[in-house]
């Protein structure tokens, strides 16, 4: 596949093989990812969802012992060049943890830890970005006066959206969340919910979740992966109504083990 | 076990713990009962504040070795804590797994060696170093410094190290994630969060440092004499009652005993600190 062609696709993943070591988490994997939509990952625990998410912006090159085959284009350019710089990429595809993960830090610190990691030291603009973020992730009157206060002391719920604030302030062009509710009650888990279709307007979102109905809630295609393989990858709707393989069909319906 | 029994193992254990925790409170209360008596009698700013120190003319003054010994932890601060501190983050986040599970045994073996092994390596090579490179005495304020901050590095790059390591990896993670290098990394988010460990770890190596006795009597000179410059030779507090005690009569060896309340007092005081922020770290999780 050459470089220059013209991007059809967000992201295009093709024959993506992963091996941790000897075992082979991935087997090749193909997935299209349109621009400005939400694609759940739905599947059984450890059919290699988290893995797939984590190719995305490269967060496997972490983990002793990792291979990686196939490839992943980036708007047309394969993110695994080796000529591609990380942090670059991983500043155009940010990440949401399962668990909040808010740096030990304050508020503030938190929220423009990206930028200055980045290089921005003006501390004006500084301050109008993070107000802009937090604002974006509709915590900004909860926290506009506890801005100097540690961030883990937070409830849960604002840790997460505190954790896509700062993920919103360095403005990545696509947001990967791993199960990003499922430390969270059903309320908070319904706002992140709407924050995540508020941010399609102007994001490309992956989300991985176990909860089918979130999926099927929030997303406009839908992969449904099984053992490293993706069984079926089609729009929200089609999955879950008229799945094309057996497979599919018995984990919606609930008949999977 | 079938012989004494389980009760008999727990009480034979308890007696020792308890023997044990009561030798350590006899040596403390025998350490004060024999210095806080003369310190009154004395008058405490007349033995901390003076300058004289005359055993046979019954001038007590230990100020000279108060600063003498400050300023040979302070110097040993300089030299262990950045190497020590550099070389926990060195081998936690940078250099691979299976090498720092060898070196960090290694370093800790260090500990192990006799304080005096480390004074033979000051008079023999460090001494001589200074001397010729800086002038002066070569016994020195210096020596002590460098030769005290190596012998602090076990306890500061041990401590430091599990307080590094002890930083959850979602910090490492969410930091990278946000486009940080693995140096950006490393001293915004990973060095910040594991910073009581780190800063107890230094303080324990401060009480080793005040504490040390043999190695500090070979290499910082013994002069009585308040410092002003680091190649001056110099009698810490912990040289003056070691090279003292062995002729000290009446007077002259409860002063030492008060000396050692004063070293006593400073090392509670540092522990405590020690303990008190790696509890604070223990608490944050
Ligand atoms: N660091 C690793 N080293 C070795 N094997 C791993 C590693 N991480 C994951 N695996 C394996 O790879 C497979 C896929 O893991 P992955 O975490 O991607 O699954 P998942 O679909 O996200 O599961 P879950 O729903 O439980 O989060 C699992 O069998 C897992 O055991
Ligand atoms: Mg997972």
């Amino acid at each position: 596949m050459s470089d220059n062609v013209t991007a059809q696709y967000k992201i295009e993943i093709d024959g993506l093989n992963l091996f941790y070591g000897q075992f082979q988490a991935l087997k090749s994997v193909p997935m299209s990812i349109q621009e400005r939509m939400i694609t759940a990952l739905i599947g059984p625990s450890g059919c290699g969802k988290s893995t797939l998410l984590r190719c995305l912006n490269r967060m496997n090159d972490l983990i002793h012992g990792v291979r990686v085959q196939g490839s992943v284009h980036l708007d047309g350019i394969d993110i695994y060049r080796p000529a591609q710089d990380v942090t670059d990429l991983r500043k155009r595809v940010g990440m949401v943890f399962q668990r909040p993960n808010p740096f030990p830090l304050t508020v503030y610190q938190n929220v423009v830890y990206g930028l200055r990691v980045a290089g921005i030291r003006h501390s004006r603009s500084l301050d109008e970005i993070a107000e802009r973020s937090l604002r974006r992730a509709w915590m900004w009157d909860q926290v506009k006066d506890k801005l100097d206060e540690p961030a883990l002391e937070l409830p849960l719920d604002q840790q997460q959206r505190l954790c896509i604030a700062r993920l919103l302030a360095v403005q990545p062009e696509v947001i990967l969340m791993d199960e990003p509710c499922s430390a969270l009650d059903p309320i908070a888990t319904m706002k992140v919910e709407e924050l995540m279709l508020e941010l399609k307007k102007d994001y490309t979102i992956i989300i991985v979740t176990h909860n089918m109905q979130q999926a099927a809630r929030v997303s406009d295609f839908t992969g449904y992966m099984l053992l490293g393989e993706m069984i079926e990858f089609s729009e929200t709707q089609v999955i879950f109504t008229r799945p094309t393989k057996k497979l599919t069909e018995d984990y919606i319906t609930g008949k999977y083990g | 076990m079938a012989l004494i029994g389980e009760k008999g193992v727990q009480r034979i254990l308890l007696v020792t713990a308890f023997s044990a925790m009561s030798a350590l409170l006899l040596i403390a209360l025998f350490i004060v009962n024999e210095g806080v008596p003369f310190m009154f009698r004395y008058g405490i700013q007349g033995f901390l504040l003076s300058s004289d120190w005359d055993p046979s003319s019954g001038t007590f003054g230990i100020f000279p070795m108060i600063m003498a010994s400050l300023w040979v932890t302070v110097g040993a601060l300089l030299v262990g804590a950045p190497l020590g501190i550099a070389g926990a983050v060195f081998l936690s986040e940078f250099a691979p797994r299976p090498v720092m599970r060898v070196v960090k045994p290694a370093i800790e073996l260090l500990a192990a060696i006799p304080s005096v092994v480390y004074g033979f390596i000051g008079v023999m090579v460090l001494a001589p170093l200074i001397r010729e490179v800086f002038g002066g005495p070569g016994l020195s304020v210096l020596a002590a410094s460098i030769i005290l901050g190596i012998m602090i590095l076990p306890t500061v790059i041990s401590i430091s190290i599990d307080s590094i390591l002890a930083v959850p990896q979602s910090y490492r993670e969410g930091s990278l994630a946000l486009g940080a290098t693995v140096w950006q990394t490393v001293h915004m988010v990973t060095v910040r969060a594991a910073k009581s460990g780190i800063i107890a770890s230094v303080i324990l190596g401060l009480g080793r440092a005040i504490g040390e006795t043999m190695a500090v009597i070979m290499v910082a000179g013994n002069a009585v004499k308040i410092p002003d410059s680091p190649l001056d030779s110099v009698r810490t507090l912990t040289a003056n009652i070691a090279l003292e005690m062995s002729y000290a009569t009446g007077m002259h060896r409860e002063a030492l005993f008060a000396t050692g309340v004063v070293l006593f007092v400073v090392i509670i005081i540092l522990n405590t600190v020690a303990s008190v922020a790696m509890r604070k770290r223990a608490a944050k999780k």
